[in-house]
């Protein structure tokens, strides 16, 4: 496709039906805007799917859609959080992610001017990771049909061999990484939500992981489980696994690194931060043997330096997290009941 | 965090912990009633009771303004919200209770009914302004400690002529409902509540002061100490409550100082008091009909009382059958004790008040698991 004349005005337009008719409109969006700022050899083959280049390794792959309200936020927007997000869920299977795809549903009405700083937000964040978004789509809704936009992104990966990451992997005995502070995401997004607006200092902690993988597993290949803990924070994700395992997992609460603001924020919101979403963070299972080297692996990377030891692996029936509190009590962690927070992520 | 984190060190508790050992009569039981569902939610966050020796226990209060409300209340504000079409805002903790057949705020809203979630009185305003041509009822529940903030909404409504800005009021009062508590036939006569003295509100008590608890601890003998909501505030305040025991006092102390004082705020007492009247009676839940426990809008402010404003018909209201909440508020029953808990009824799944709200017996049973760690593992060992 070559337009010569492009009509898009990303300083006043905005989005319109026209946009996702698949005519002239539609083509000047994705030359003009998606191809413009995304720009890469794969992309730019201008074909309906991308032809990629045979893998080394097992393949991963990841889906995830992005409904955050609102768009932008401290530390980042919903296109840095589309590749950030997905990118982590590749990486969490201990993989080297490949390539990325997009598929945005656009809201009529929706600025160009906004869309276009968020197409700009994820080349910035691909090209930070080494990661080319490589194909795409869009689809435009009616006025109130959504909500300004919603963005999908799939990842491509592949396994170095020898790795084995895997929930089900979680024994007994093993040490639990945290690779850094609680909350951050969650409070960040709260302190921008209407009827709610708080001054605060926190930023989200959005951030691709997959460099910090790569660190810790030349560090300990061995490593049995990593994961993020997004959507219902490190509980929902300690649960997850507990029950996958069939093991039960005992925290030590003043072990767990929350920022000072965090916790402030959260004690005011009535919010607990193992609860809250996280975007950049990951915890990780390993032999107790390899736990120091890890952590220093973790600690050394700049998303990594509040790591710490939070808790060990146990034996329990009953797939419980338990958790020693500050104070010295002991207390169930559970899973999240209902929805703390709405479209975090 | 600075006058926070003080408040749960470990160290600290660890030798709060070790008084409480020494200092506890081996050869009695100490039961305590923590009034407030606030203090309920401390002791199972931090697992408070793991630091008390077996024969200090606390028994939980009533103090949870979701958890008191009657449905037929809550029936009554889906009703404003659905025959009147009136936008009904209420704080999210009231959103998933139960009313009559199982039909919450949350239920209503998603067959229609415009139902909205609001962190303060100030929201209601805003969306009463925000939307002129429509009713804005603001669902009031709540102790002293929030209906300070209802009666700053009402003076301004009244001040900016918001006409479509109305409250439907649920405020009730601390001091009647221990006094009920003391008098009840659970405690008089059947000897099935066994209430050693009481942990008292503190956010209640910065409002209402330390004063009006001491007509109770006086006529029951009953000490009370107003105590914070920190673990350590708890735990201190415990070893208050069993040296006064042990010295044969009953009085009325006040271990939360730093928020707290005998005659508590008088520029809140008096803003309430120029909005609310004092209802003859008032329905709670588990503690049935109490007198003089419960306020109503002043006739003065008529205009914005939702129950003068809006028709509301009477009902049949029901709460799900072999549903012990009531037991339970009453400090008669343990969660553990009900048949639904942890089966049918679970915080996904409330079928009573007090597994809905995060200051409600069940749901900290549930949440904090201090049932499951209790009967799956071994008593910790001694603290200190």
């Amino acid at each position: 496709m070559n337009i010569q004349d492009p009509k898009l005005s990303a300083r006043t337009g905005s989005i319109d039906m026209a946009h996702g008719g698949g005519g002239r409109a539609t083509a000047e969006l994705i030359t003009d805007l998606f191809q413009h700022h995304l720009n890469n050899p794969i992309l730019n083959q201008g074909n309906d799917a991308a032809l990629l280049p045979p893998a080394a390794g097992r393949l991963v792959m990841s889906t995830d859609g992005h409904v955050i309200s609102p768009i932008f936020f401290p530390g980042g927007d919903i296109g840095s959080l589309a590749v950030h997000g997905t990118l982590n869920d590749v990486a969490m299977a201990g993989a080297k992610p490949l390539y990325l795809t997009a598929g945005f549903i656009l809201e009529e009405g929706f600025p160009l001017a906004d869309l276009e700083q968020i197409v700009i937000s994820m080349a910035r964040a691909a090209e930070a990771a080494g990661v080319p978004i490589v194909t795409g789509d869009t689809k435009v809704v009616e006025k109130g049909k959504g909500d300004g936009v919603f963005i999908t992104t799939t990842g491509l990966g592949v396994v170095p061999d020898g790795v084995h990451v895997s929930a089900a992997r979680a024994k007994p005995g093993q040490a639990i990484l945290l690779s850094g502070s609680l909350g951050d995401h969650g409070v960040a997004i709260l302190s921008r939500r209407e009827n709610l607006e708080f001054e605060t200092e926190i930023r989200s902690d959005s951030a691709a992981l997959h460099t910090l993988v790569a660190d810790m597993i030349s560090a300990a290949p061995g490593i049995a489980v990593l994961r993020d803990p997004t959507r219902g924070g490190l509980a929902a994700t300690l649960n997850e696994i507990a029950r996958t395992a069939k093991v039960g997992i005992h925290l030590e609460e003043n072990a767990i690194p929350v920022k000072p603001d965090v916790r402030a924020a959260c004690e005011l919101l009535g919010l607990d931060p193992l609860y809250v979403a996280n975007e950049g963070k990951l915890v990780c299972f390993c032999e107790p043997g390899d736990a120091d080297a890890v952590l220093s692996a973790i600690q050394a990377h700049p998303l990594g330096r509040d790591a710490a030891l939070i808790g060990t692996v146990i034996e329990d029936d009953a797939h419980l997290v338990e958790m020693e509190t500050e104070i010295g009590g002991v207390r169930v962690v559970d899973w999240l009941a209902g929805e703390q927070l709405p479209r975090i992520c | 965090m600075k006058y926070v984190s003080e408040f749960r060190d470990k160290d600290l508790a660890k030798s709060v912990s070790a008084a409480i050992r020494r200092e506890a009569d081996p050869g009695r039981t100490y039961n305590f009633m923590e009034f407030c569902g606030g203090h309920t939610h401390a002791i199972f966050r931090y697992g408070v009771q793991d630091l008390m020796p077996d024969n200090v226990a606390y028994m939980h209060g009533p103090g949870c303004p979701v958890c008191v409300l009657p449905v037929r209340r809550l029936d009554d504000a889906v009703e404003i919200a659905e025959r009147h079409n009136a936008i009904l805002c209420t704080y999210g903790d009231m959103m998933r209770v139960p009313g009559t057949k199982q039909r919450s705020l949350i239920r209503a809203k998603a067959d229609g009914a415009d139902i909205r979630m609001v962190y303060s009185t100030l929201d209601a305003l805003k969306i009463s302004r925000d939307n002129p041509d429509r009713e804005v009822v603001f669902f009031a529940i709540g102790f002293e400690t929030t209906t300070p903030p209802t009666a700053v909404a009402i003076k301004q409504a009244q001040k900016e002529d918001l006409s479509n800005f109305s409250v439907f009021c649920n405020h009730v009062l601390t001091p009647p409902a221990i006094a009920h508590i003391l008098q009840s036939p659970d405690v008089q006569d059947l000897g099935t509540v066994e209430i050693d003295g009481f942990l008292g509100p503190s956010h209640v008590s910065s409002v209402i002061g330390s004063k009006p608890y001491e007509p109770a601890a006086e006529i029951f003998g009953k000490p009370v100490v107003i105590a914070g909501f920190e673990p350590l505030d708890v735990m201190q305040s415990t070893l208050m409550l069993i040296r006064q025991i042990n010295e044969g006092r009953f009085e009325v102390e006040n271990e939360y100082t730093r928020g707290v004082t005998r005659e508590g705020n008088l520029k809140a007492q008096a803003l309430v008091e120029e909005v609310f009247d004092t209802r003859d009676a008032f329905e709670w839940r588990g503690l049935g009909t109490v007198a003089k426990s419960a306020l109503k809008i002043r006739e003065a402010f008529a205009a914005f009382d939702a129950e003068q404003r809006f028709e509301i018909s009477p009902k049949q209201s029901r709460e799900v059958k072999s549903c012990e909440c009531p037991a339970i508020l009453r400090g008669v029953k343990k969660p553990t004790d009900c048949k639904l808990f942890g089966k049918v009824c679970t915080p996904d799944t409330p079928m009573g008040s007090c597994m809905v709200s995060s200051e409600g017996a069940c749901a900290a049973y549930w949440t904090y698991g201090r049932f499951r760690t209790k009967s799956a593992r071994p008593q910790r060992e001694a603290a200190a």
